[in-house]
């Protein structure tokens, strides 16, 4: 890997007016499997693709729930973002205990690129190696919200990260008008088109691989599973190729390629 | 009887002074049956001391309306006749306070950080009335679990903004929280809400509503010993928020009884 003098701490700048360290944190959400967010005038939808460390192994989650308006697809480090999710659902809880009501997406979304933040300018700790999309339904409406280990956030009507998240990316930029209006379903078939282009090789879609979870209007956030998700699968390849981008150019590292800390990046 | 010698007892004295001085002399609390304030058990406020009384409040076919007197009595002294004890929180609730005056000053500060701190967001999120209720009942419950309440009966009424509901609660020093459409507390709850439960209609027009709770006011002044004749009445309506200037209520005393109290009864000074 490339290297140089002014990497080997976060609070040193290089010449060139660059944090190394957490550009190698952001490096990390990249190697992460892809997962993207997408949102209607009603609703929120989550899709993510799962990776099995071996054909034996069950597949690392990559959708968490934190309340019963908010969930999180995470990219980059499984054990950061269960740090990070446990600081999430207790931050929405102690507000609906002291409020009564549900925690501003947007506010949870401030805290947690502080926390973030923070990293990047203390010597003593390292930076958070996961990138975080934030579905969300609150007293504002749905929200879509991305985080990153630079202390970043922004809010979305669609975003993708993660492992060749260029193809999904593209496939939302071209789509995007029709979101506002769409109706869940269509939101969630959407997803899963550009989800489909950030798989390898000859892989395809399949209930095991892929998380679905949406939150909306009077619907909490729930992961589409089973029956219900095949049920998209197999409507996704009724309407044809045609709707799935070739994949765009996006020179990344092979994610399959095995590396040290593979088993927790996800 | 040994002759004085000056000298000898003089640096005596300051030897002893200069022990006194660094700390060595014998402790004069040890053993002695008298306890110093550091070393009696610590106390926490066991009763207020500067005081508001009643605060009534109801919802009406417009929204909710408060009210209070504006005296703050220090025992039973009317100390300060000239204090507000309904305020705004943000745009759309109101508090009203009786109890310690200086908690609820604290209360307010409080509130108006959050308040600020809402508006920095600048995200267009507003906080409905209800929110600020269990805010208080959970700030209250807290401090009464330290040992160190907040002393207050607390009202807090207010619109929804993103729903448009009425809001009307209260919340007690250990955190007792509860909704209703007609609230009063201290002496109100005793002589005003029975005024106000049997005269109280879900559809009544404002100039009603300010009605009986000035009616409900007047009898607070006639029979509350904390009370005073000097009102504000604050709405809480869609429109916003809005606390009247203080105002005198008319009081008539020409009833035989108030005239001559002990007219015609031999009584031992009560009528």
């Amino acid at each position: 890997m490339f290297r140089n003098q002014y990497d080997t701490d976060v609070t040193v700048w290089s010449p060139q007016g660059r944090l190394h360290q957490v550009e190698y944190a952001m490096e990390a959400v990249k190697q992460g499997s892809a997962c993207l967010g997408l949102t209607s005038k009603t609703h929120a939808v989550l899709c993510a693709l799962k990776r099995s460390p071996n054909e034996l192994g069950s597949y690392q989650e990559k959708i968490m729930k934190i309340d019963d308006h908010m969930g999180i697809s995470i990219a980059g480090l499984t054990a950061d973002a269960r740090m990070l999710a446990k600081y999430m659902r207790t931050e929405a809880l102690n507000h609906k205990y002291v409020y009564g009501t549900q925690l501003q997406a947007n506010r949870l979304a401030t805290d947690l690129a502080d926390m973030h933040q923070r990293c990047t300018q203390s010597y003593v700790r390292r930076p958070y190696g996961v990138g975080m999309l934030i579905a969300a339904h609150d007293a504002t409406g749905p929200h879509l919200m991305e985080t990153s280990p630079s202390g970043n956030y922004f809010e979305y009507v669609a975003m993708a990260i993660g492992a060749r998240s260029q193809s999904a990316k593209t496939y939302l930029e071209k789509h995007y008008q029709d979101f506002p209006a769409a109706s869940v379903d269509d939101l969630i078939k959407h997803g899963l088109k550009a989800l489909s282009g950030c798989i390898t090789g000859d892989k395809e879609l399949d209930v095991a691989s892929v998380s679905v979870a949406i939150v909306g209007a009077g619907q909490a956030f729930e992961e589409v599973q089973g029956a219900r998700l095949q049920a998209f699968l197999d409507a996704i390849e009724v309407e044809g190729d045609a709707a799935a981008p070739a994949p765009a150019g996006e020179p990344e590292a092979p994610a399959d390629v095995p590396a040290p800390m593979d088993e927790g990046i996800a | 009887m040994p002759k004085r010698h000056w000298p000898l007892y003089l640096s005596l004295a300051l030897f002893l002074r200069l022990l006194l001085m660094i700390g060595l002399a014998p402790s004069r609390s040890h053993g002695a049956p008298s306890q110093t304030l550091m070393d009696a058990p610590r106390q926490r406020t066991q009763s207020p001391i500067v005081t508001g009384t009643s605060v009534i409040g109801l919802k009406y076919k417009d929204g909710v309306m408060l009210a209070a007197d504006t005296l703050a009595s220090y025992g039973s002294l009317a100390r300060y006749k000239s204090v507000e004890r309904i305020r705004p929180v943000g745009e759309s609730t109101l508090l009203g306070a009786s109890g310690e005056y200086s908690d609820f000053q604290a209360i307010m500060e409080m509130l108006e950080d959050q308040t600020q701190e809402d508006r920095n967001m600048d995200d267009g999120f507003k906080r409905a009335p209800a929110e600020v209720h269990s805010y208080l009942r959970a700030v209250m419950y807290n401090r009464r679990n330290k040992m160190n309440p907040l002393w207050n009966y607390l009202l807090i009424a207010g619109v929804n903004p993103r729903t448009g509901g009425f809001f009307l609660g209260s919340v007690d020093h250990i955190g007792t929280a509860y909704e209703d459409d007609i609230l009063a507390t201290g002496f109100g709850a005793h002589l005003a809400l029975p005024i106000l439960r049997r005269r109280w209609r879900a559809d009544m027009e404002e100039g009603e509503a300010r009605a009986l709770l000035e009616d409900c006011m007047r009898v607070l002044f006639y029979r509350d010993c904390r009370a005073l004749n000097r009102i504000q009445i604050a709405k809480a309506t869609r429109e916003g928020v809005l606390v009247s200037d203080p105002y005198t209520i008319e009081t008539s005393w020409s009833l035989a009884a108030f005239a001559q109290p002990k007219a015609g009864a031999d009584t031992d000074g009560s009528w």
